[in-house]
């Protein structure tokens, strides 16, 4: 493998931005035909067709031919336009500057290795000169270098040049990007462009090939802490296959096989029995760009969403409140209260905004008085998720520290992660992290009880205002539920109160101590496979938060039965009082039925 | 990673997104190189498996060794597999064929009406009863919501046009204008109800690529991309009165991409031997605005 990597010649996506018509395409045509990098015969045709048509030769127009032979399908190489240095090979990644076509200048920007900034030594900064360098720093592009071109419309003067460096740093300086060369150029005129320029004695850098053979492929980040986050388990029993495989992409560092790994935010540990592959020996160990899959020596229940980590390595963050900088593209404004989607790797979870700490014009940096992020706007904020995430910050890790969010159905806005905020919990997860690292496992899998019983493990919770007969309907959905021939039981708060929390004082400032009690016999009662069904007056949000922490959230069901109080998300399902008990305790089962955790037909089954 | 490992790792990403994130899902397959290269990619996201139905648009004019190879491979690696076929106009003869329509009339009703129909459950499909090996009518008339092609960009115009994941309205058109930003490998997986998205895991790979990895991998291709001795051989596959061969005496993968490396189609459209891209004006946009793949 490694002979091959060594032989192919290196390749480095290049993105090239700045405000329109500052020279982006001319840019672009020129370094084409000074790298020789043109099929042949194409200067000439372009140039041909201008004195045919009677307009000036412009460099742009060879981009513009370049674009009409890829819509034909023609040509390999040009297909996303290549062109060549004795070091790699660039790929140049379209990205419109018009102001419209942000999210495409988003989208190409975001793959991209490395990036130049064109600004117009005429015009100067422009307002998308700064956007875009904005947006590069969000998007993590490090590798920047500024190309000031049209230097001869300006008669190569210093002073210009030096003016345009000066306040343009000041404002990345600001945004912390630090641009590793201010280039002047004339892309037209070929100045600067592959070799220095006799008409610029006064500038020592490098041109602007030599500076794009000076950017550096990113350092492996297979040295990092292991994050791979879970796309999903699979178990596809076709050909008798019993392989149970954790898929995923190993986004940074590596694992082997017999590493002790342990998922987050469960918090589930197991250890690395193999890693699977299709059409290849089996290999030992997988680094980060892989998509992969591993099958572990315990069967834990593990879900599409956890990151699978290293023991002993730096472990992701946890929690429900982060503070984040977001740049919003979505056509109607991000607003307080309002619910939207986050997704982060393999995750998605109800999030809103929760603070509004600073909104800012990406254009001038000018904090502006909103109550509410507009499209193209950058924000500084707090996001609360209905339930907590794992994460990194964005500075540490890329991959697993920076999130989309989706308005309705579309991705309106993307962020960086820069705070983990404590939401509370900080206590009782590391608790619980605790009973996770040294849970002693049954030689019984989770799976094969599940597999006896004819339904998964869940916890269904009932709560809401006192007199709302949720006892009433917690007893029947028990029978009902032991009727099917689900293994299942009735846990009566009243029960643990003067037994197992007989210690506890009753008053309010204890309750804490009791939820967590009930929360922890759940969680006993779920690993011994049962359907538990426990009822619970006015539990509030951080109780509930508290509980969903202990049982590890897993099949937890939240009914809220009367009044809400809850906030938004957090109940699964809304029950209303007045409805026969009968008909409220159907909802409840059809709902554990669409969750897959239990139907009928497999729970007769002997 | 070479290159081309970081292709099929992304690739692979892209598979198991869709499928995590989308019910009935289908991948096409048209059993040429493109497709049968992610078919293969489907086998390794899911370990040897392929967890979705293929769906193979049969315009009754293929060149029969494709329709062997696609029963064969079907049989071999126990794929769920389904065709579809506009029967209507095959009775009436409105084909190109017949000498009733233009081959791009011909496309978009062998092809694009076709498969927009069998999608949508409204005309019958056939799927392989491994048992027999023949196929039978299928029950499920469930529309297929979620559609996995083999597009590469460099074959069909420009990648900021395209996403990996593409939204299509209720008639399978595309707004090529507005489409939704893709970052840091997160995808639209959300869509209004009557929408549906068709999937691009191979959109960044290239016609080299596709060779190389066909020779990395030793996947089994239709031996009508080669030279059988007559000094030419089909680099495009499609239906016979409308597809023709190159000049070209590559016998076997190796030979094809020493070929292509030569850079001796360089300025020849892969698709040139589709005589209906032609007819559209050079271009595919018209086709696949309506639906075509």
């Amino acid at each position: 493998m490694g002979t091959r990597e060594q032989q192919e010649k290196e390749k480095m996506a290049i993105v090239i931005v700045g405000h329109v018509d500052h020279g982006k395409s001319t840019l672009i045509g020129r370094l084409l035909v000074d790298t020789g990098s043109l099929p042949q015969g194409k200067l000439e045709q372009v140039k041909e067709e201008c004195r045919r048509n009677a307009k000036p030769f412009e460099y742009a127009f060879l981009l513009d031919a370049l674009k009409d032979e890829r819509q034909q399908g023609i040509t390999i190489d040009t297909a996303r336009i290549f062109f060549k240095s004795k070091k790699r090979d660039y790929i140049i990644i379209d990205a419109p500057g018009h102001i419209e076509f942000l999210k495409n200048m988003v989208s190409g920007a975001a793959r991209a290795e490395a990036a130049l900034l064109v600004i117009d030594a005429e015009e100067g900064i422009q307002e998308n000169s700064k956007r875009h360098g904005y947006l590069l720093s969000m998007l993590g592009i490090r590798q920047v270098a500024v190309c000031v071109n049209k230097m001869d419309l300006v008669g190569y003067r210093k002073q210009v040049f030096e003016g345009i460096e000066k306040s343009y740093r000041v404002f990345l300086n600001e945004i912390g990007l630090k641009p590793l060369a201010f280039i002047p150029l004339s892309a037209r005129e070929g100045e600067n462009l592959t070799e220095s320029s006799e008409n610029l004695p006064w500038y020592k850098g490098p041109s602007v090939l030599s500076m794009l053979d000076l950017f550096e492929k990113s350092p492996g980040i297979e040295h990092k802490p292991l994050r791979m986050p879970v796309q999903a388990v699979y178990k596809f029993t076709e050909n008798e296959d019993t392989r149970r495989i954790i898929a995923g992409r190993v986004e940074s560092g590596s694992l082997s096989v017999g590493d002790k790994v342990v998922f987050l935010p469960s918090n589930k540990h197991s250890v690395v029995k193999t890693i699977e592959v299709f059409n290849a020996p089996q290999p030992k160990k997988a680094s980060a760009g892989w998509s992969t899959g591993v099958t572990l020596t315990e069967q834990i229940y593990v879900n599409r969403g956890e990151i699978m980590c290293k023991a002993g390595e730096v472990l992701p963050k946890v929690s429900s409140l982060l503070r984040t900088e977001i740049f919003w593209m979505g056509k109607t404004p991000m607003m307080l209260d309002r619910l939207y989607k986050l997704k982060i790797a393999a995750t998605q979870v109800p999030v809103r905004l929760k603070t509004l700490e600073r909104v800012i014009d990406a254009s001038d940096l000018k904090k502006v008085n909103k109550k509410e992020i507009g499209r193209h706007d950058v924000a500084k904020c707090v996001l609360q998720a209905a339930s907590p995430i794992a994460f990194d910050l964005t500075v540490d890790l890329e991959s697993t520290g920076r999130f989309v969010i989706v308005d309705g159905y579309d991705i309106a806005g993307g962020g960086i992660i820069q705070e983990a905020i404590d939401d509370g919990q900080v206590g009782i997860r590391k608790q619980v992290a605790e009973r996770e690292l040294k849970w002693d496992f049954s030689v019984v899998e989770p799976a094969a009880r599940s597999d006896r019983y004819g339904h998964l493990p869940a916890f269904v919770l009932l709560t809401g205002p006192i007199g709302m007969d949720k006892k009433g309907i917690a007893k029947e959905l028990e029978k009902r539920l032991f009727e099917s021939g689900a293994k299942t039981y009735f846990l009566g708060m009243g029960n643990l109160l003067r037994g197992l929390n007989a210690d506890v004082e009753t008053h309010r400032l204890e309750r804490h101590e009791q939820v967590r009690r009930m929360g922890e016999v759940a969680h006993l009662f779920m690993d011994a496979g049962l359907i538990v069904v426990a009822t619970g007056t006015h539990l509030n949000n951080a109780e509930l938060a508290k509980l969903l922490e202990v049982t590890s959230r897993e099949r937890v069901l939240i009914v809220n039965v009367g009044a809400g109080h809850l906030k938004k998300g957090v109940a699964d399902l809304q029950l209303d009082p007045k409805t026969p008990v009968s008909k409220n305790v159907d909802r409840v089962l059809q709902f554990l039925r669409d969750r897959k955790i239990f139907s009928e037909e497999s729970s007769r089954e002997p | 990673m070479t290159h081309l490992e970081k292709l099929e790792s992304q690739s692979v990403y892209i598979l198991r997104e869709a499928y995590a994130n989308f019910k009935n899902l289908v991948m096409l397959w048209s059993i040429g190189k493109d497709s049968t290269v992610l078919l293969w990619l489907a086998r390794k996201a899911f370990f040897g498996h392929v967890p979705f139905p293929l769906v193979h648009i049969d315009t009754s004019f293929k060149i029969p060794e494709m329709i062997q190879y696609r029963d064969r491979l079907a049989l071999e690696w126990k794929l769920n597999m389904v065709y579809g076929r506009n029967d209507e106009a095959l009775e009436e003869k409105r084909t190109f064929p017949a000498g009733q329509l233009t081959r791009v009339e011909c496309c978009k009703t062998l092809k694009t009406d076709a498969l927009v129909n069998t999608l949508s459950g409204k005309w019958p499909r056939w799927r392989m009863d491994h048992v027999t090996g023949r196929y039978v009518l299928d029950k499920n008339t469930e529309p297929y919501t979620g559609v996995i092609v083999g597009a590469r960009a460099d074959e069909e115009g420009s990648r900021s046009k395209e996403r990996y994941f593409s939204p299509r309205n209720k008639e399978s058109s595309w707004d090529v204008g507005d489409q939704p930003p893709e970052l840091w490998n997160q995808f639209k997986t959300d869509f209004a109800p009557g929408t549906h998205i068709r999937v691009h895991p191979l959109l960044d790979w290239t016609e080299l690529n596709i060779w190389e990895y066909i020779e990395k991998e030793n996947i089994p291709v239709v031996p009508l991309y080669f030279d059988q001795g007559r000094g030419e051989r089909y680099r495009s596959l499609g239906c016979y009165p409308c597809t023709f061969p190159v000049k070209s005496t590559a016998k076997n993968v190796k030979e094809i991409i020493e070929e292509l490396k030569t850079g001796k189609f360089r300025n020849i459209a892969e698709r040139a031997g589709r005589a209906q891209d032609a007819e559209d004006g050079g271009g595919l946009e018209t086709l696949r605005r309506e639906g075509y793949m």
